[in-house]
Parts: C-alpha cells; structure tokens; sequence
C-alpha cells in the first residue's frame, strides 16, 4: 500500500528541484561540449548557459522562466495498491510547489474555448503504468513551450523505413531548433500506435545523456542521428556552431504492419526532469 | 571577435541603423514584456485609436518573455525571451504604429524579416534557456497593463545590460537564415587548412 501522500510529496519536491537545478548529466554534457566546440560565438552561449546553471542553483531561481507544464509518471510495482484520490493530490503537489517555488503559471483552462489561466499551474498531465515487485518510481517532468511547440508526429509509411525516421528527425530539428533552445535533447519514438508513439519520444528524454540504447542497433542508429543534427552547424541558441544537441535518445516497439509512427519530441538545454523511488 | 557594444533604450530608428545581424550588444533601459494574449490585445488598441499606440509604447521596445516572480531580492526571479516566430502575426501591424525592437528568440517569417528592413527596425535574439542569468541584468518591473493576464501582462522592465545578438538589423539581414551556413563554410576552411584533419 502507498499512501497518495507519498507520491504527492515526491512531486512537491521533483518539481522544486528541477525548476531550479539542471540536471547533472546535462551540466557535464554541456561542460564537455564547450571544451569541444570550435565557434567562438557558441562557447560564449555555452558559457552562459553553464554560468545560468550556477545561478539558478545558488540563488534557489528558476533555470528558465518557463516552468513549464508538469509531467508526471508513476511507475507503480503490481503488488502495490493506492490509498485515495492520486490524481487530486498530485494537483494539490502542484499548485502548492508552484506557489512556493514562485514558479510560473503557464497553464491555460481549455486549449479552446477558454484561454483564462488557471493561475496555479494545474492540472499536471499524468500517465500511471505498472511494473514487475513493488514500491513506485515517481518521474516528473517541467517541459518548456518552446521545446514542445518544436515537436512533430507523422505516421509515415513502412517503404519509408529507417532513411525515412533519420529525414523527419532531421526536417524537424533543422526546421525548429532555433525555437527550442538549443542545445537540444531530441527525443524520438518510433513505432506503437498514433497517441503512444508521443509517450515513447517523451520517455526518451528521462534516459540520461551520454547512456545509449541498450539495443545496439538503435544505440547506433542514436550516434549516427547526433552525428548529421551537430555537422548542420545550427549550434547553441541557433547561433551557429558545432553543438546542436548532447543527445538523441530513441525508443522504438512493435507496431501495426501498415505502420511506422514517428514522434520527435524537442528537449531544450534547460530539459528538467527528476525521478524518486517511494515505498 | 569585438567587445560587445551597448544600447540605451529609448532608441530612434537611426541609432539602430548602425547595427548588424550578428553584433552583440548590452542593452540598457526600458522595455516591455509582451506576449501572444498581450499582442493581440495591443493591436486591438492601436486599430482602436486610429493607429496610435497605447501606453505610450511609440518608440519603445518589446520583449517577448513571461517573467516568473521575483526571488533573490529581484524583480523577477527568471526572465527570458520567449519564441519569437508566435508573435509574427501581429508584428507588421505593431512596427508601422512605432514599435523600433523587438527581444526574442528564434526565426521569424520572410514577411516580418521584411517588416523589420521597411520601417529600419532591429530583431534582437537573447539566448534562451538563460533566463536566471538575464534576470540579473533587470533592475526593475512596472506593472503597466492587463493585470488578468497573469504573466502575459504589460510589464516595463528595466534592463542593464542585458546580453543579446542583432538577429534581423534593419537592411533585413538574418543572422539566423546565415548562422548555420556560415559555421560550416567556416569549419570546411578550418579543416582545409589542417591537413590531418579537424583537431576535434
């Protein structure tokens, strides 16, 4: 059993530390690029986006003023069970870590026909999956307008095959980047159905920068996308340079035999994400 | 590579003549926040008084950004530009009635780009993601207009120096439509004057 507190208490504290502290494995890829990038203007950018970092961090503000809207996926182990209403308490986490935090509301009532907003940042978009054991992972998510404006969804066609995922990945980035803040975090999901293949290319953007796909083939495919985003010398803030993202991170699975649903959804340099294990 | 050069707002359309995309300034001085719901309602004014602009923004500059609340004793806590290309529909309009900048961040469309070089106005970039930094170079928040919008409200921000690039100068010219192009030109002459190879 796990109390709805528990969870909810792991979501006040995610979101309080993702708002204001980049995540270390994007700290050091950042780091490392700007030992490596060779434009003088896109080590200035680096510079400022690391020298952000630190003030964010020390001064408890947030990295971006766009906090975002709230991601949040509980990973639940089948021999647990939930004790009340989840999804009001995590709503409840949100509004209270947004006031707090003086973060920014960003959220609107009804994408269209009430544009008002709800001035406490709710309601959190949430995804509940069950895994093999027990206990519960809680990841939350703060994603920027901008990197997810920058996303694309196609349901391209098998003949299409793999040139036809590296041409949509590349279109959208070299198309969009400039508007997602680069450097980027590209998430890429290929294959389920329609409405999964968005989750798979969010999901992407929790795997750490620097760890590739445990599928060699994928890990390879991943390298090879990297590879032509940072030969397009879009650089950091697309100002020009050799750094347009720390990573790509793909997740494929299984799909229709008439289909082959692509999702690229954009992670910008301030990409905010933190996990907690409860119970 | 040159130290950046500064600007002091309120600026005419002949001190921006000057500038050009890719130059780096500090700005310095008053700008205002706005965003989509803020665009929309300042066009509705300015239709509304005859092509005059409101709030006394004749002359002034926009910044595209959504301010968080201040924190650490200043006047917002994080404030960054926000994508620029969203306010394109409404930018002619503002830019003929007196409008000369405008902070952003991101390409904008060929008919803005085009607006920018008719009335010798100048696009800044600021770089995004980068927003508890230039919340250091703000020094104070006046609230304006359109309280109910929440963080789309009109807002004077003061700014000192505060670190952007020349993105559209006013001949029209891209830093964005030129910034990737001219990386690789740069590094293909890089690499040809290396014969080993690039030393990365």
């Amino acid at each position: 059993m796990i109390e709805v507190a528990a969870i909810a208490d792991a979501v006040r504290r995610a979101i309080s530390l993702a708002a204001v502290e980049l995540r270390p494995d994007a700290l050091s890829a950042m780091e490392t690029a700007l030992g490596a990038e060779r434009a003088p203007r896109a080590k200035r950018v680096l510079e400022q986006l690391i020298d952000n970092a630190r003030i964010a961090r020390t001064d408890r503000v947030p990295l971006c003023q766009d906090t975002g809207t709230v991601w949040v996926w509980l990973e639940l182990g089948e021999r647990e069970c939930l004790s009340g209403d989840i999804y009001a308490a995590v709503d409840a986490a949100v509004a209270e870590a947004y006031r707090d935090g003086a973060l920014r509301m960003s959220v609107v009532r009804d994408a269209l026909t009430d544009r008002a907003n709800t001035t406490d940042n709710t309601p959190a978009f949430m995804d509940i999956t069950l895994r093999p054991g027990s206990g519960a992972t809680v990841h939350v998510m703060l994603k920027g307008g901008g990197s997810d404006n920058s996303s694309v969804l196609e349901m391209l066609e098998p003949a299409a095959g793999i040139q036809g995922v590296r041409e949509l990945v590349l279109r959208t980035v070299s198309a969009k980047a400039t508007g997602a803040c680069p450097p980027l975090v590209v998430g890429v999901g290929v294959g389920a159905t329609f409405d999964k293949v968005a989750l798979l290319a969010k999901k992407a953007l929790l795997r750490p920068i620097g760890e590739p796909s445990a599928d060699s083939a994928v890990a390879a495919f991943e390298r090879e996308l990297m590879d032509a985003i940072n030969a397009s010398g879009i650089g950091p803030a697309g100002m020009g340079g050799d750094t347009t993202a720390l990573a790509v991170n793909v997740l494929s699975a299984p799909c229709h035999i008439a289909s082959l649903p692509v999702a690229v959804n954009m992670g910008c340099c301030a990409v905010r994400s933190v996990s907690i294990d409860v119970g | 590579m040159p130290e950046p050069s500064t600007l002091t707002f309120p600026v005419t359309r002949e001190q921006l003549a000057s500038l050009r995309a890719g130059d780096e300034v500090l700005l310095s001085g008053p700008v205002y926040t706005a965003r989509d719901a803020t665009h929309a309602r300042l066009v509705a004014e300015t239709d509304a008084h005859g092509g005059v602009l409101p709030y006394g923004l004749e002359g002034q500059t926009l910044f595209y950004a959504g301010p968080t609340p201040p924190a650490a004793g200043r006047p917002a806590g994080s404030v960054g530009p926000t994508t620029a290309k969203r306010m394109d529909a409404w930018t002619p309009a503002l830019l003929s009635a007196g409008i000369v900048a405008a902070i952003g961040k991101g390409v904008r469309s060929e008919s803005v780009r085009e607006a920018f070089a008719a009335t010798g106005s100048v696009y800044f970039a600021a770089v995004g993601g980068s927003a508890a930094l230039l919340a250091t170079r703000v020094s104070a928040s006046t609230f304006v207009a359109y309280p109910d919008l929440g963080t789309e409200a009109l807002v004077r921000l003061d700014l000192m120096d505060f670190p952007v690039v020349v993105a559209i100068d006013s001949c029209g010219d891209d830093l964005y439509a030129q910034a990737a192009s001219e990386w690789r030109h740069a590094l293909a002459g890089l690499e040809s004057a290396t014969p080993e190879g690039s030393s990365r």
